[in-house]
């Protein structure tokens, strides 16, 4: 077990230099630069101030020279500054964005774990029945209903026509005059939307993931075993068919692990939240190498380790795959 | 209608105005609803805040390194300029009181305001102006604004009251240039790089009206009036401008009342603000921005190259039809590139009005028949091209849609892609590798366009992309750039407008108007030629109106 652990670790440093490589070509291949931003189309940036630019960049040295470089101030975790015009340390922009991401995403992971998973075991124990079908239904509206749709509704309805919740934003303008209590009953009321639409899409996949499983084994002989020994099927249901159906979901948590990093572009934008999927997409937009390679460069990471976590979790939870 | 009818109630009492309220509660509220506001209630009352909502967070607070409007807007709180725009867009004396210009126009002398103290309260001395100007030129400040400066032969302080400003040549734009913020040289000068100071980032110090709070990337800035403000201190409170990247959000904030005030779509403007509940709450404010829409050709293009095709393609865009699909009226035709109102405007040129039959006859005089299937054809080739435009700005591609079936009523083909901006900029229009393109120029209050409209300027670089060239253009541009005399560059200007007319390397479209929307408890606001920004420290909410109490 252990050796196997260490043969992962030891790949990850290999796969992170390549997904890294693959990165840094993949940016340089679209058109325009960081200095566009500022200079596209403005009379007064002069020929003079892009070539300055391009040497206050380093873009001037040949592609292999750049790589080199970022990839030793990588080695000594340096993200460096950013390419944007505020100049900023890309590891200072992802920390004060990680966890404004984290909170939610953790937040509805909760939920969606916490909603989905009774909805498939009660859907797959009562298969074809009412509620299975209602709650199909529900889910997959979720799924395909567009978030931003929705979310604008909801900030009408709740925002502006009944006046309960804010609309957007983090904390409102008052927040640092209120009490603790009412710091965080604040930061409830601003999360409260946000967290339910992220995860009110999420919900489908996991409520059906949790349903076939537990169908495949409620089929099983061991679960007939148990009712023809005359347990309550509370009891069958509860311990023996879910606790075997919630193996899989160990993978799925392993791999949601760099999720809880990621933000979703459009939602943030909608919210006004200042997270990763916004920073990532300016980072993209104004060409900002070093911000676009440290956010994936972390994502790699977590992405790796996750999915070690995962095997090693599932390793722990089945004895056959340990012992075998 | 509640609040309404009590505003005609107190109305009553200064029946003068009354007319224009009775009109903004039956129907728009247009340019001068605000006159009438400011004697509505109370006198000017100190305390309150106003919220904005800003699409983009600001990148820095140093606008010599930033550039990104933004950041400028941001900067304009805490720091001055040695001039500055008036509302008439004349200028005017800021940190600087007044200044002389010799009579070769080689030398400016400017006379600093005396007792302006930076928000540290150490004094504003011409050594600021100094530091400036020197960090303008040095080779390791990364900004776009250098080049005016780099024009300046010497600059020298007699005293700590006086700049001395000597070019080798007059250079008209540089006097706008010394509008550029000055820096305070005792907090700045041990950074040899000012835009990784934390002076940028963290903790500005301006001389201007609002003094820094704080500043939450993605999240907020915030800024409290300086009571110490040489123009005294602003009756606003507190100015907080919230980051609210999606236009949709920005509406509902400003509808429940998260944000102050916003700038409208069109849409928003003529269908989504019509109701009573928002009349009451808010009131709108339409002028005409800087900003105008053009459709410009390749001048070498075998098609465009000849001028009596260009005129018909003039002629066959319906302007009107374009300001109303695209911006439900609310904007204005253009017939050059100087904003209507603007000193250098030359209303009295070529005008090409929507006339299909003449189009078809200038395009009979330049050889073009139609065909079988009513295409215009010339030397067995069909009048058939693509105009390119960025994606992203929705009033671009409508403008592209409507011209597109304007240009089929006369026989033109015309084809529409619309390609990813740095796309759009790097592979098509730097290489020239376009047939047409779709837009706009945003123009400031100084007249010079040397760099859009001279030879010298088509470089992949440079911005003059159609490859306009004529020689009395050019002799023109470089008259109106070397005199300080009004008279004179206007008269150089109105030529060029009368030239451009003409030969159509564009065919001026339309200028947007600018529609912004401030809850209705604000007063003092009274949109000009510059705008409404202009008087901000004069704005101010009537002490029983006040909405944000819990500072002063």
């Amino acid at each position: 077990m252990l050796r196997y652990v260490i043969r992962r670790l030891v790949v990850i440093p290999v796969m992170l230099v390549g997904i890294s490589l693959l990165s840094f070509l993949a940016i340089h291949l679209a058109p325009g630069g960081p200095i566009s931003v500022a200079a596209d189309l403005n009379p007064k940036a002069t020929a003079e101030y892009r070539e300055r630019m391009v040497r206050y960049y380093g873009l001037d040295q040949p592609l292999h020279v750049q790589y080199g470089r970022w990839l030793v101030r990588m080695s000594t975790l340096d993200f460096g500054p950013s390419f944007a015009p505020d100049g900023r340390q890309v590891s200072d922009k992802i920390k004060e964005r990680i966890p404004v991401t984290l909170t939610i995403n953790v937040l509805s992971m909760g939920l969606i774990f916490l909603v989905a998973i009774p909805i498939g075991i009660y859907s797959a124990v009562r298969k074809d029945s009412w509620f299975d079908r209602i709650s199909t239904v529900t889910v997959f509206t979720g799924f395909a209903v567009p978030t931003f749709w929705l979310a604008l509704l909801l900030m009408i309805l709740f925002g502006v026509k009944l006046g309960w919740l804010p609309i957007s934003g983090l904390v409102s303008l008052e927040h640092d005059s209120l009490s603790l209590a009412g710091r965080f009953w604040d930061r409830a009321r601003h999360l409260l939307l946000p967290v339910l639409l992220a995860g009110f899409g999420g919900l489908a996949g996991m409520s059906r993931y949790m349903r076939s499983n537990m169908l495949e084994v409620i089929r099983q002989d061991y679960i007939a075993a148990a009712k023809a020994k005359g347990l309550g099927e509370r009891q069958v249901v509860l311990r023996h068919a879910t606790r075997n159906a919630l193996l899989p979901v160990i993978t799925i948590l392993g791999l949601s692990v760099p999720d809880l990093l990621g933000g979703a572009v459009i939602f943030e934008t909608i919210f006004a939240i200042p997270g990763m999927g916004q920073l990532f997409y300016q980072g993209v937009m104004a060409r900002d190498v070093p911000l676009v390679m440290g956010i994936l460069v972390i994502g790699a990471f977590l992405t790796l380790i996750g999915n070690l976590l995962a095997d090693v979790g599932y390793a722990l939870a089945d004895p056959r795959i340990r012992t075998g | 209608m509640r609040r309404c009818l009590l505003h005609l109630a107190v109305f009553a009492a200064f029946a003068a105005a009354g007319s224009v309220i009775l009109a903004g509660c039956a129907g728009e509220k247009k340019d001068g609803a605000g006159k009438g506001a400011a004697g509505e209630a109370g006198p000017p009352a100190y305390g309150d805040a106003i919220v904005y909502g800003s699409n983009g967070d600001i990148s820095g607070f140093l606008t010599a390194v930033t550039s990104d409007s933004a950041s400028h807007d941001a900067a304009s709180y805490m720091f001055n300029g040695l001039v500055r725009y008036d509302k008439n867009l004349k200028l005017e004396g800021e940190l600087a009181e007044s200044w002389e210009i010799s009579p070769d126009g080689k030398k400016i002398t400017f006379h600093l305001r005396k007792g302006v103290a930076w928000h540290d309260n150490v004094p504003f001395t011409s050594g600021d102006v100094m530091f400036t100007y020197k960090k303008m030129i040095d080779p390791k400040t990364p900004t776009p604004y250098g080049e005016s400066f780099r024009q300046v032969r010497r600059v020298t302080d007699p005293d700590p009251y006086t700049v001395i400003v000597e070019y080798d040549k007059p250079y008209a734009p540089a006097l706008e240039s010394w509008g550029m913020n000055i820096l305070p040289r005792h907090l700045l000068e041990k950074y040899p790089d000012i835009k990784q100071s934390p002076l940028n980032k963290s903790s500005p110090v301006g001389t201007g009206p609002y003094r820094f709070v704080e500043w939450k990337p993605g999240e907020k800035i915030v800024f409290d009036a300086n009571p110490g403000y040489f123009e005294g201190k602003p009756f606003i409170s507190r100015v907080v401008t919230r980051v609210i990247p999606d236009q949709a959000t920005l509406f509902l904030e400003l509808k429940s009342g998260g944000i102050d005030t916003m700038t409208l779509t069109p849409l928003q403007y003529s269908k989504q603000t019509e109701t009573g509940e928002f009349r009451n709450n808010f009131r709108k404010y339409r002028y005409l921005s800087f900003v105008y829409t053009y459709l410009g050709f390749r001048l070498d293009h075998p098609f465009f190259r000849d001028k009596r095709v260009r005129q018909a393609i003039a002629h066959s865009i319906d302007k009107k039809e374009l300001i109303d699909g695209v911006l439900f009226g609310l904007g204005r035709e253009v017939t050059g590139p100087y904003k209507p109102g603007h000193w250098v405007y030359n209303p009295d040129v070529r005008k090409y009005p929507h006339d299909p039959a003449k189009a078809k006859a200038f395009l009979a005089e330049a050889g073009w028949k139609p065909g079988a299937d009513g295409t215009m054809e010339k030397d067995g080739r069909k009048f058939a091209f693509t105009v390119l435009t960025n994606a992203g700005n929705e009033s671009r591609s409508k403008t592209a849609a409507i011209i597109q079936q304007q240009l089929a009523a006369v026989g033109i083909r015309m084809e529409i892609r619309t390609l990813e901006w740095a796309a759009f900029i790097n592979e098509f229009v730097k290489k020239r590798k376009f047939d047409a393109l779709i837009l706009g120029w945003s123009t400031g209050p100084e007249p010079d366009q040397f760099d859009i409209w001279s030879s010298t300027k088509t470089g992949p670089d440079e911005l003059n992309h159609v490859g306009f060239a004529d020689a009395e253009v050019d002799r023109l541009l470089e008259e109106g750039r070397r005199t300080f005399d009004m008279e004179k560059r206007k008269k150089a200007y109105f030529r060029i407008q009368e030239i451009l007319a003409e030969e159509q390397p564009y065919v001026f479209l339309y200028a947007p108007e600018a529609l912004p929307v401030f809850h209705k408890r604000f007063r003092g606001i009274e949109p000009a030629p510059a705008g409404i920004g202009y008087n901000f420290i004069k704005w101010y909410v009537p002490g029983a109106e006040q909405k944000y109490t819990s500072f002063q």
